[in-house]
């Protein structure tokens, strides 16, 4: 195990974070302030509680998972594209590493970056909200488990990508409709039936689910299932990105 | 200079077909002395930056074997890699960092635990000491390319690939990088570069290889090469042409081109005696008379463009 490349990769990532901190930082937490005033304040006022928790604190776990889902992909695909396109990456692939540093280095430093942005989302909707923390210890868990596995997959749309448009259009397209869609403003209980069954093929569904269990003892779905659908797409992850050093695709031509 | 005669890189029967179906190398085989400076020379699309590529392990290879030091390159890549230095030929960086932070990040990415006075003593032989808190993207492009040679000296490797070095960088910092690569060969290192320019490789190089669309066409020891340079070669035109050489002229190396025609005489200039009084001397002994006379020499250039240029 190559430690001196891992401490390297993931200290110039989180370097490369602090360069453009207005970016990684201020501007998440003030969209998901200016959904608080929006959701939370003026239109929350006009809907009643839901499972005995004001609205506004009942959005509070979807809109940190909004922004970590999103942070994690971008994150990591932009680490991994950037070197890809400005050439820079020749070193990495002449470096005595394996995929387990480059993924310890680029997905560790991206999964950090949002476990931090989401930290400081929670602590800005504490300003806003009354909030409680039922479970903190899988509060964590999930926070952890959702920026791991959201990385991953941003690692992998990164390599996958060989534009910047098609690195916007999966966050964009897929990401942002499926987390709005996944119950994180409503509980999808108030989903006609028919739409019920047709959201749990929605991944976002399960996270924002359990996630929104370690607050409120709430949720759409059972929490041992939460679990193990995140933990299932991590593993798929992880498995195409083995395939992909194995093979060279896209990175040894 | 003493050279020990083991080999530190050893390509076998490499073959590499890009995506678009362009074959870049065609079965390469080619070894490197541990401790020499190799030049390998060859046309623009050659395929040097292809075959230095997959000795590195930035580009996989169709078919055949590469080892470094020993080790296969794709079995045991660590090995082989750690001990592999690159300074390619497309200056990259990255834009926004610092030369101090990109060298260190080097240093770590192979391996090495941190030393900030190699890196100092690094950036200072290259004339960078100045700039370590610059960013790249504020630097010349001959100091880029002297940023990406201290990104490979930082990891303290035992072999050096330089892919046109000295592209872009002007004639005084080239001799000194020269007088850099000189003093990494004494401390050990094996120093592959390629170049266009062919006083590079007669300067610096203690073989020469070349490559021709992915073919290597030539490997010779430079000074082997230089004696066929140090060569001179007399042509005299003759007033009547001869069907064979008169027999007292045998001593002499001579051959009759252009249909008997005229009398070519190759000698070394370098000699004392090139025999040139002797040889015309035999001459008028023979009475044999010439209209013209005319001497050309055969530079490493000459021999490298009638390489190239040859279909065959
Ligand atoms: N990624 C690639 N995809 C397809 N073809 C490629 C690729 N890289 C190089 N080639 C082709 O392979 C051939 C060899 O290229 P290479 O870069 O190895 O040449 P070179 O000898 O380094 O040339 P130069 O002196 O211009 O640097 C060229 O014909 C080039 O067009
Ligand atoms: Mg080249």
């Amino acid at each position: 195990m190559n430690w001196p490349a891992v401490k390297a990769i993931y200290g110039f990532e989180m370097a490369r974070a602090w360069r453009t901190v207005m970016q990684s930082i201020f501007s998440p937490v003030m969209s998901t302030s200016l959904y608080f005033i929006v959701f939370g304040a003026a239109i929350g006022s006009r809907i009643q509680e839901i499972d005995g928790v004001s609205y506004g604190a009942f959005i509070v776990p979807g809109l940190i998972m909004l922004s970590l889902l999103t942070q994690s992909i971008s994150n990591a695909a932009f680490g991994i594209y950037f070197p890809r396109f400005s050439g820079t990456i020749f070193e990495l692939l002449s470096a005595p590493v394996s995929f387990v540093e480059v993924l310890l280095g680029y997905v560790g430093a991206a999964a950090s970056k949002s476990i931090i942005l989401g930290l400081i989302i929670l602590a800005t909707a504490a300003l806003f909200v009354d909030l409680q923390i039922a479970h903190p210890f899988w509060m964590l868990t999930f926070l952890v488990l959702t920026a791991v596995t959201f990385s991953l997959f941003g690692f992998i749309i990164g390599i996958w990508a060989d534009g910047f448009e098609k690195l916007q259009l999966v966050p964009l397209l897929i990401i942002t409709p499926l987390t709005f869609l996944g119950g994180t403003f409503y509980s999808i209980s108030m989903l006609p039936e028919f739409w019920q069954k047709v959201t749990l093929f929605n991944p976002v569904v399960y996270l924002v689910s359990g996630f929104r269990w370690s607050f409120y003892e709430i949720s759409d779905v059972s929490v041992t299932l939460s679990l193990t659908m995140t933990i299932a797409f991590m593993l798929v992850c992880l498995a195409i990105i083995w395939w992909i050093f194995k093979t060279g695709y896209r990175i040894r031509n | 200079m003493k050279v020990t005669m083991d080999r530190i890189v050893s390509v076998r029967n490499v073959n590499k077909i890009y995506a678009s179906g362009h074959q870049a190398l065609k079965s390469v085989n080619l070894d490197i002395q541990r401790g020499e400076i190799f030049g390998l020379l060859g046309p623009n699309g050659a395929g040097k930056t292809t075959l230095i590529s997959i000795i590195c392990g930035i580009v996989n290879a169709t078919s055949g074997h590469v080892s470094v030091n020993g080790h296969d390159t794709r079995n045991a890549f660590r090995a082989a890699r750690s001990i592999i230095g690159l300074v390619p030929q497309e200056l990259t960086a990255d834009a926004f960092e610092t030369v101090w932070d990109t060298v260190t990040f080097s240093r770590g990415l192979f391996g090495k635990k941190p030393n900030p006075a190699l890196i100092e003593e690094i950036l200072k032989d290259l004339s960078l000491w100045d700039k370590k808190n610059d960013q790249l993207m504020t630097l010349s492009g001959g100091m880029k390319r002297r940023v990406l040679i201290a990104k490979a000296l930082s990891h303290e490797p035992k072999v050096l690939f330089l892919d046109e070095p000295t592209a872009g960088v002007d004639v005084e910092l080239r001799k000194a990088m020269w007088d850099t690569v000189r003093g990494l060969q004494k401390s050990g290192v094996t120093i592959i570069l390629t170049t266009h320019y062919i006083d590079e490789a007669e300067e610096m190089a203690d073989r020469i290889g070349v490559i021709r669309a992915g073919e290597i066409i030539l490997v010779e020891e430079k000074n082997a090469l230089m004696h066929k340079l140090g060569r001179k070669e007399l042509r005299l035109d003759l007033r009547a042409p001869l069907t064979t050489l008169p027999d007292n002229l045998a001593e002499f190396e001579l051959t009759l081109n252009d249909d008997g025609s005229a009398l070519c005489y190759n000698y070394d200039r370098a000699k004392e005696h090139t025999g040139i009084n002797a040889l015309l001397t035999a001459l008028s002994n023979e009475g044999i008379a010439f209209r013209d006379i005319e001497t050309s020499q055969s530079s490493l250039e000459d021999i490298f463009v009638d390489l190239v240029n040859d279909q065959s």
